[in-house]
């Protein structure tokens, strides 16, 4: 378990028998296979079931298991931005009582469910599972950028250029993680770099 | 609206006249370091649910009034107009706080004209409210519970004219959810990362305190906070210059001061930062207000008071290494321990805050 005090613990993705609808947005291929695998035993509920699919590593025969469970609508997006966009646009006239389930990469979830959240969505109605790459998105604390798929820590922020080492401290509103400058108190001295 | 430039006159002289960066003039006067809050009762320090009620303190200290005014009232609301100006992000208000903004904002104008007669004055007909405030020349008229007949939301209209940070919390989900704040005079943390977080959660970072059981004791002890009833806390840390803004944000500009303390100019440079917090149940809204009173002095200041240099120097010297990295003291730790190590003769200390 982690023992981020703020950090979301991500949990498994399990279709809800007595849910009105179902609604999946998710990321990436192995992502794409274990949703598929979720859900084809349930052949009922799958009327009932919009997939958003990210194919950002181009995999289409992913997406071809995806579409073949036969769900309602099965959609591809070739970018995290636009699969993204669509979640909001679905977001916004999804019905109550529908299920929401997340699986993609770490910096997916982070950003999905801050998504999610602003939306007003409870969070009993969703479920998220790590599916793909921990790499996290953080949060510039100097410059407010925010930084996607961020593997290591110390990095160079890609808006403003200081030295950020990504601290344990998750804000589930922003969906990111904060970077703070690592070398304010040592100009140019880094420590070793640490992956995720 | 603005007062007069003859009635305001009439009250500034009574205020310092310094800066808290750049040429850095702050300092205390003697009677403003009579009434430091010390925040050391023994000659230890380790974190505990330190929580007592937030009774009114001997005539002229610290805790007099449940609001302090002292004399940087002025320069420290130029220092957050200022920062505010460089960063709108620093107040923050969810949409459904907007009862406890007003809450905040009675709760305050009521304190500082009751206690402060001189300097501030409030006069309420109904919902049509009449304020006063001298030393910043500041007069308003408005309707209590309009927000269009004040410059600003109430939350930021009136902590531009009172000291300390503000924090407004919703109690719901058997939690404290921090989800409105002014907050430009910080020891290291974020309002607009923290913003919307529960009580556990904003603490994360915290080193130690979660597994001595003290946030889930004090978030217990809160829940129950009865109106009526503020209670206080003291907290402290250290800061190299009399920087009020230490934020994150500006964290990769003032990080490198705390390389330039050397023996010589620990006296001047090296500070005590306390924190005065209290919490109130406010009655509108059922939310609760944090009040987080920075007071600073420079160990030059401190040690005028034997008792405290002592103290001090070994609160320091026996820190937890944890609690020594968290509040950032490693790169001036050594030179600042011996430099009050000459005001440390070995000789017991009295128990209590006060000096002797
Ligand atoms: C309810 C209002 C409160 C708010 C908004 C608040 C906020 C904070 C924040 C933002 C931090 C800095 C965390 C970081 O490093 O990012 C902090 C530190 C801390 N808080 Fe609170 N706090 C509150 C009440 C309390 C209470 C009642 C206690 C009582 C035990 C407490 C104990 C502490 C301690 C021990 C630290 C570490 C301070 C240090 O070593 O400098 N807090 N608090």
């Amino acid at each position: 378990m982690s023992d981020i005090k703020s950090r979301p613990i991500w949990g498994r993705i399990r279709p809800v028998a007595h849910a009105a609808r179902h609604f999946v947005c998710c990321e990436g291929s192995s992502a794409a296979r274990h949703v598929a695998e979720t859900f084809s035993p349930n052949a009922e509920a799958l009327k009932q079931v919009t997939i958003l699919y990210g194919n950002t590593d181009r995999n289409e025969e992913a997406g071809h298991t995806l579409d073949a469970l036969g769900a309602e609508a099965s959609l591809h997006y070739p970018t995290r931005q636009t699969l993204l966009i669509s979640f909001k646009a679905h977001l916004k006239r999804l019905h109550m009582g529908a299920q929401i389930y997340l699986c993609g990469p770490e910096a997916f979830l982070n950003e999905a469910t801050a998504i999610a959240e602003s939306h007003g969505v409870l969070k009993e109605a969703v479920q998220t599972e790590l599916c793909g790459a921990n790499a996290r998105r953080v949060q510039c604390v100097h410059c407010k950028g925010l930084i996607e798929n961020v593997a290591y820590t110390p990095i160079a922020c890609e808006h403003c250029g200081v030295n950020l080492m990504v601290r344990d401290h998750y804000s589930r509103r922003l969906g990111a993680f904060m970077g703070v400058c690592v070398d304010a108190e040592a100009p140019g001295d880094l420590p070793a770099r640490e992956s995720f | 609206m603005s007062l007069s430039t003859i009635e305001v006159d009439d009250v500034r002289h009574e205020f310092n006249s310094e800066t808290f960066r750049d040429d850095y003039t702050f300092s205390n006067s003697p009677e403003a370091i009579a009434r430091f809050p010390f925040p050391f009762d023994r000659d230890e320090y380790m974190y505990a649910v330190n929580i007592e009620q937030h009774m009114p303190g001997p005539p002229k200290s610290a805790t007099e009034f449940p609001i302090d005014i002292d004399e940087h009232y002025v320069a420290e609301m130029a220092d957050r107009a200022r920062v505010l100006k460089e960063d709108p992000l620093r107040c923050q208000s969810l949409p459904h706080m907007l009862m406890a903004e007003w809450d905040l904002l009675d709760l305050l104008m009521t304190s500082m004209a009751r206690d402060y007669p001189r300097w501030f004055s409030l006069e309420r007909d109904g919902r049509k409210w009449h304020w006063i405030n001298r030393p910043l020349g500041i007069e308003q008229r408005f309707v209590f519970g309009d927000p269009t007949t004040l410059p600003q939301g109430p939350m930021e209209y009136v902590t531009r004219q009172c000291q300390g940070d503000f924090c407004l919390l919703d109690q719901r989900d058997n939690n404290l959810w921090l989800d409105a704040g002014i907050v430009t005079s910080q020891a290291d943390w974020s309002l607009d990362f923290d913003l919307g977080m529960n009580f556990i959660e904003w603490h994360g970072p915290v080193p130690l305190a979660h597994n001595m059981n003290i946030f889930d004791r004090a978030l217990k002890f809160l829940m129950n906070l009865q109106q009526g009833r503020p209670v206080r806390r003291l907290n402290w840390t250290m800061t190299v210059n009399p920087r009020l803004d230490t934020s994150p944000e500006n964290y990769h500009r003032w990080g490198i001061d705390r390389t330039t303390v050397t023996p010589e100019n620990v006296g001047d440079k090296v500070h005590l930062r306390v924190e005065l917090q209290a919490l109130w149940r406010l009655p509108r809204s059922n939310a609760i207000v944090f009040s987080i009173r920075c007071y600073l002095i420079k160990m030059g200041e401190l040690v005028t008071q034997p008792k405290w240099a002592r103290r001090i120097h070994r609160v320091l010297r026996d820190l937890p290494p944890e609690l020594a990295e968290y509040k950032g003291l490693t790169n001036y730790r050594a030179a600042t321990l011996e430099w009050l190590s000459q005001y440390d003769d070995g000789a017991p200390t009295s128990p209590g805050f006060y000096p002797d």
